[in-house]
């Protein structure tokens, strides 16, 4: 059977063809370094090569998929990373989600059920940078930042399953 | 945000015995390419090549040297999650011995609907966690099933822990690592 018409594991969503599921699935996993990889892709999931740029293109084009192609890894780029979190009560919080968001150096900002509220990834140029932008934060916005980079990380191959 | 590629980026060595050097200009513009993905071309290495001024051998010696060296993660697809139909995502937190810590986030990495995990400082009296874990999924009751798997699988039952759902995300975006233009 040819992954095209494999159903999916449960607890996946449902929204994709085949085509486009396996090929989402399929890329995910990586892309092999060989002169024509797409045309390997293609061959191992049974469709065109053709098949497999146009799905990619469109999936691109609809943005489902943010892009394609490498991955760099951001601590290794000389930057400061790491996580922040900050504890917001209700009448403040949408004053100092603009504040923070204003930062070039926020990346992601997410709102989450608990006493520390706000939890933000900072990305800067340099690592001495860190300490500058959350000294920043802090001024702007009248409350502490709970820093917590990363100490280790477990290596998990990222995988979302449609 | 402007940040220059460190020197491991340009020591690629030639493919060909007795080969050239590759040349460094080339190669940080191949960086920059590879920044904005892989061309959507039959021959992505070749097109590649044509654009930063190298050979199709030497865009595929750099790209093989960068994932040996760990700059780059993988080659593929970058998801949205949210838009995949991952819209429940907890963060899930444990404060754990700081002699298991190692250990158990290697362990956690097994279970396959964890998405990411890291070892992060306490930040007492406040906080008294130092073990961070991602899971991504389609709802909050089958992202509960899966932290139940994960506590029974990993006999965490005594460890505690909090789980945070994002309610909102304000802002998900790509850090770009070399410069905008």
């Amino acid at each position: 059977m040819s992954a095209v018409t494999e159903r999916p594991e449960t607890d996946t969503p449902g929204t994709f063809t085949g085509l486009e599921r396996a090929v989402i699935n399929r890329l995910q996993c990586g892309l092999p370094l060989v002169r024509y990889p797409y045309a390997a892709v293609a061959e191992e999931l049974g469709i065109s090569e053709a098949d497999l740029l146009h799905t990619l293109r469109d999936l691109l084009e609809r943005k489902v998929l943010t892009r394609f192609g490498p991955m760099f890894h951001a601590g290794e780029m000389g930057g400061g990373l790491t996580l922040a979190a900050m504890r917001i009560p209700e009448p403040d919080f949408a004053r100092v989600t603009g504040q923070v968001n204003q930062l070039d150096e926020v990346a992601h900002n997410y709102r989450r059920e608990h006493d520390l509220n706000m939890w933000f990834v900072l990305a800067t140029e340099t690592p001495e940078d860190i300490d500058r932008v959350i000294a920043d934060i802090e001024a702007v916005t009248g409350y502490p930042v709970y820093n917590m980079p990363k100490e280790e990380e477990f290596h998990v191959h990222l995988y979302f399953p449609v | 945000m402007i940040l220059s590629p460190s020197p491991e980026y340009l020591a690629i060595a030639p493919e060909a015995p007795g080969g050239g050097p590759v040349s460094a200009w080339g190669l940080l513009r191949l960086r920059r390419e590879l920044e904005k993905g892989l061309p959507l071309t039959p021959k992505p290495y070749q097109t590649l090549a044509e654009r930063s001024g190298l050979t199709e051998d030497e865009v595929m010696a750099a790209v093989r040297q960068w994932q040996a060296q760990g700059l780059i993660k993988r080659l593929g697809l970058v998801v949205k999650h949210r838009t995949l139909g991952y819209t429940a995502n907890a963060m899930v937190v444990w404060d754990i011995p700081d002699d298991q810590v190692h250990a158990i986030g290697q362990a956690m990495t097994r279970m396959p609907f964890v998405t990411l995990c890291y070892q992060r400082p306490r930040r007492l009296p406040d906080w008294p966690y130092n073990l961070f874990c991602m899971i991504h999924g389609i709802d909050r009751p089958r992202v509960l099933a899966q932290l139940d798997r994960l506590i029974a699988d990993q006999g965490l039952q005594h460890t505690p822990h909090a789980v945070l759902f994002s309610t909102k995300a304000y802002r998900q975006r790509g850090a770009c690592y070399v410069g905008r233009h």
